[in-house]
């Protein structure tokens, strides 16, 4: 990989330095391999990337606007603060972004069924959406826990015609529907695509769910310079695997004066066993088809993540994110539960937005940061969803029945 | 010569297939566990494959996953599977055993002084599911310097392009997954079977054993007559979660395994 880029990679077996790879059964590699050739050839097609196009602004909704924060920018006092509006996509979140991009790929492929696996239930919903939309058979895995915390998402995902399977198996969430998605796909490999939900997995899901997701940052990049002449001086993202993060930042990894902040879930605090950070309390390991940070034991067992946020509570990350902090490309942070809580409820009361709670982790740093910062530094954090599914679980928290 | 090459030469000589059981170290707990490990031989068990245990086993079925997770839970590590390999080892020198798993706890552990370690230890082969042949050279070394073979799998997906590359670094046995999906689900026809294995013999002189739906003796005799071996894995680590269900004591479960593991064998051995 050329070192000066730093969006060149990954190399062809699929690593971002030494993270990444394919390290799944050797029942999945033929179709790994062909998935890598099918994307790669799709992307070089004129039709498939029209067609793609055309999905993203007629369905979706793109591009999604570029927002002045106004009231969170006069109340924090300090860096002018912009929202990226994912939250406005069709079905809430920028999760869409790579469902749709992945169900082409699978029809180009002639899968007749997709599986996926879902945390918070948004990219099971994008899922189930897109399979509908395409008529395909669809299947989602999500751990019984978060079933039981994510109720409106797993009725949306039945009403959209997909089959949720509970997962029971481990610590029933996130992690364990992973394992389980790649226990159906091994079994029905002939007909089936795995839409794998964050920029993590065997090789080529890194590098082709961050390729659907940069959309938003070239987005970004053009209504930036529309608004205001000039490139921003900070982006913000929240980050679970880290597939909204890496699609804002990756258009604008080689734009050496754009700082850039990744937001963890610390849960209770990073120096907890209570949280779902990688970066700041991980250390390299194997999971899940690709070399990354892991939260794991000394034995190399894998442990469970918490997160207030669904979406966030996995105990790995994407492996390009490990590359980009060990280059220190990227300043990778982390937001509590509280923290996370707090900034919900300040973006809902100055902006009359109600952001997912992955996002107001996000949001949480932006109100560490911004106090300080002069007033023509420009931010902008990546809204990457919208909040309506979290209301149950902030009410608990806020100790109010609903 | 190594044990799994000494092995498969005098059953070669026996003309019979090789039984080869698959149980889970530290499954329920140490003791019994060893307890089962120390009796496969007498019961018929030509070579063992020791599961090590990983919270995320994601290419197995319920029944080896429970096992990992009750392992796990009676306080199991790379450590004490080693220990576990070294106690069978006083008094057998030449049943081969073959650990099988998953990558992560070996790259925790540290790739070469895991190979150190385990080849100390008495370990013959390794069988790394997660570990295909695209990311296996960082292993594959360390393990070969150090006597241990790397067993390859093969699959219904192995096509003859990707044979080659799966079996270029192979050494022990081949392992065919005789079904596409996990451990202890569908089973494969015989005759399938029969066909993916000459098919793999023209690619290789090594011997091939198929795993994955083996679960009577009938199967086990059917495939040792298609086949260089026969494993059974969720069929025999099933017993221990039954007993467990049913509050046998540790003996009647160790009993109930090495019998059921004789009739298995005895399978094999009518097969050809």
């Amino acid at each position: 990989m050329a070192l000066n880029s730093y969006s060149n990679g990954p190399d062809e077996k699929g690593h971002f330095g030494q993270y990444g790879g394919r390290y799944v059964s050797e029942t999945l590699m033929p179709l790994v391999l062909q998935v890598e050739k099918e994307f790669e050839a799709a992307m070089k097609d004129d039709s498939f990337l029209a067609e793609l196009d055309e999905l993203n602004r007629q369905y979706i909704g793109r591009p999604s606007p570029l927002y002045y924060a106004e009231r969170l920018t006069e109340e924090l006092g300090g860096a002018k603060i912009y929202f990226k509006r994912e939250e406005l996509n069709h079905t809430g979140a920028h999760k869409i972004n790579h469902a749709i991009g992945q169900v082409l790929l699978a029809k180009r492929m002639g899968k007749t069924r997709v599986i996926a696996e879902t945390g918070a239930g948004q990219h099971g919903v994008a899922t189930a959406t897109v399979a509908a939309r395409f008529g395909l058979e669809c299947t989602v895995f999500m751990g019984a826990v978060d079933i039981e915390r994510q109720k409106p998402n797993v009725f949306r995902m039945k009403l959209l015609g997909a089959e949720v399977k509970p997962v029971t198996s481990g610590s029933a969430t996130l992690k364990d529907a992973m394992n389980d998605a790649l226990r159906d796909w091994v079994t029905n490999v002939h007909d089936t695509f795995y839409i794998i939900g964050t920029v993590a997995g065997p090789h080529p899901y890194p590098m082709m769910v961050r390729d659907f997701q940069s959309i938003i940052g070239r987005e970004t990049k053009q209504q930036i310079l529309d608004m205001e002449g000039r490139l921003p001086d900070s982006l913000v993202a929240c980050l679970g695997g880290g597939s909204n993060a890496l699609g804002l930042f990756h258009p604008f990894l080689d734009d050496a004066d754009v700082e850039m902040y990744a937001v963890e879930a610390a849960g209770y605090g990073v120096d907890t066993d209570q949280h779902a950070a990688s970066i700041a309390g991980g250390s390299p390991g194997i999971l899940h088809g690709n070399r990354t940070y892991l939260l794991q034991t000394q034995d190399g067992q894998i442990e469970e993540a918490h997160s207030i946020s669904a979406g966030l509570d996995y105990p790995g990350i994407g492996p390009e994110h490990v590359w980009l902090h060990e280059q220190g490309r990227v300043t990778y942070v982390s937001a509590t539960d509280q923290e996370a809580m707090d900034a919900f409820q300040l973006c809902c009361r100055t902006e009359g937005i109600i952001p997912a709670l992955e996002s107001a982790h996000g949001i949480a740093h932006i109100v560490r940061m911004a106090p300080d910062l002069p007033k023509d530094h420009i931010c902008v954090l990546n809204l990457s969803g919208r909040g309506d599914k979290d209301i149950f679980t902030v009410a608990k928290e806020l100790g109010e029945e609903i | 010569m190594s044990r799994l090459q000494t092995q498969f030469d005098a059953l070669r000589a026996e003309n019979r297939a090789a039984f080869v059981t698959f149980v889970t170290a530290n499954d329920p707990d140490f003791d019994t566990s060893l307890e089962i490990l120390k009796g496969l031989p007498s019961a018929g068990a030509d070579i063992i494959e020791l599961g090590m245990p990983f919270t995320d086993p994601s290419a197995d079925g319920p029944a080896i996953d429970k096992a990992a997770q009750r392992a796990i839970k009676a306080g199991a590590s790379m450590v004490r599977t080693l220990d576990m390999v070294r106690a069978f080892r006083i008094d057998n020198t030449t049943t081969p055993i073959v650990l099988m798993g998953y990558f992560n706890p070996i790259f925790t552990y540290g790739i070469d002084r895991f190979c150190v370690d385990a080849a100390a230890a008495g370990v013959d082969g390794l069988i790394i599911v997660d570990l295909p042949p695209e990311e296996d050279a960082e292993l594959l070394e360390p393990a070969n310097k150090n006597g241990i073979d790397v067993i390859r799998l093969a699959t219904p997906t192995s096509d003859d392009e990707r044979l080659p590359v799966i079996l270029n670094g192979a050494s022990g046995f081949v392992y065919y997954v005789a079904v596409a999906g996990v451990t202890g689900g569908k089973s494969a026809t015989a005759d399938d079977i029969g066909n993916a294995v000459a098919r793999i013999k023209r690619h290789t002189d090594l011997p091939v054993a198929v795993g994955f739906g083996i679960r009577t003796p009938e199967q086990a005799a059917d495939i040792a007559a298609r086949a260089d071996g026969a494993v059974v894995g969720s069929a025999i680590v099933s017993l221990i979660e039954q007993g467990l269900e049913k509050g046998s004591d540790k003996s009647e479960i160790v009993d109930n395994v090495l019998n059921f593991t004789q009739l298995l064998a005895n399978g094999v051995r009518s097969g050809r």
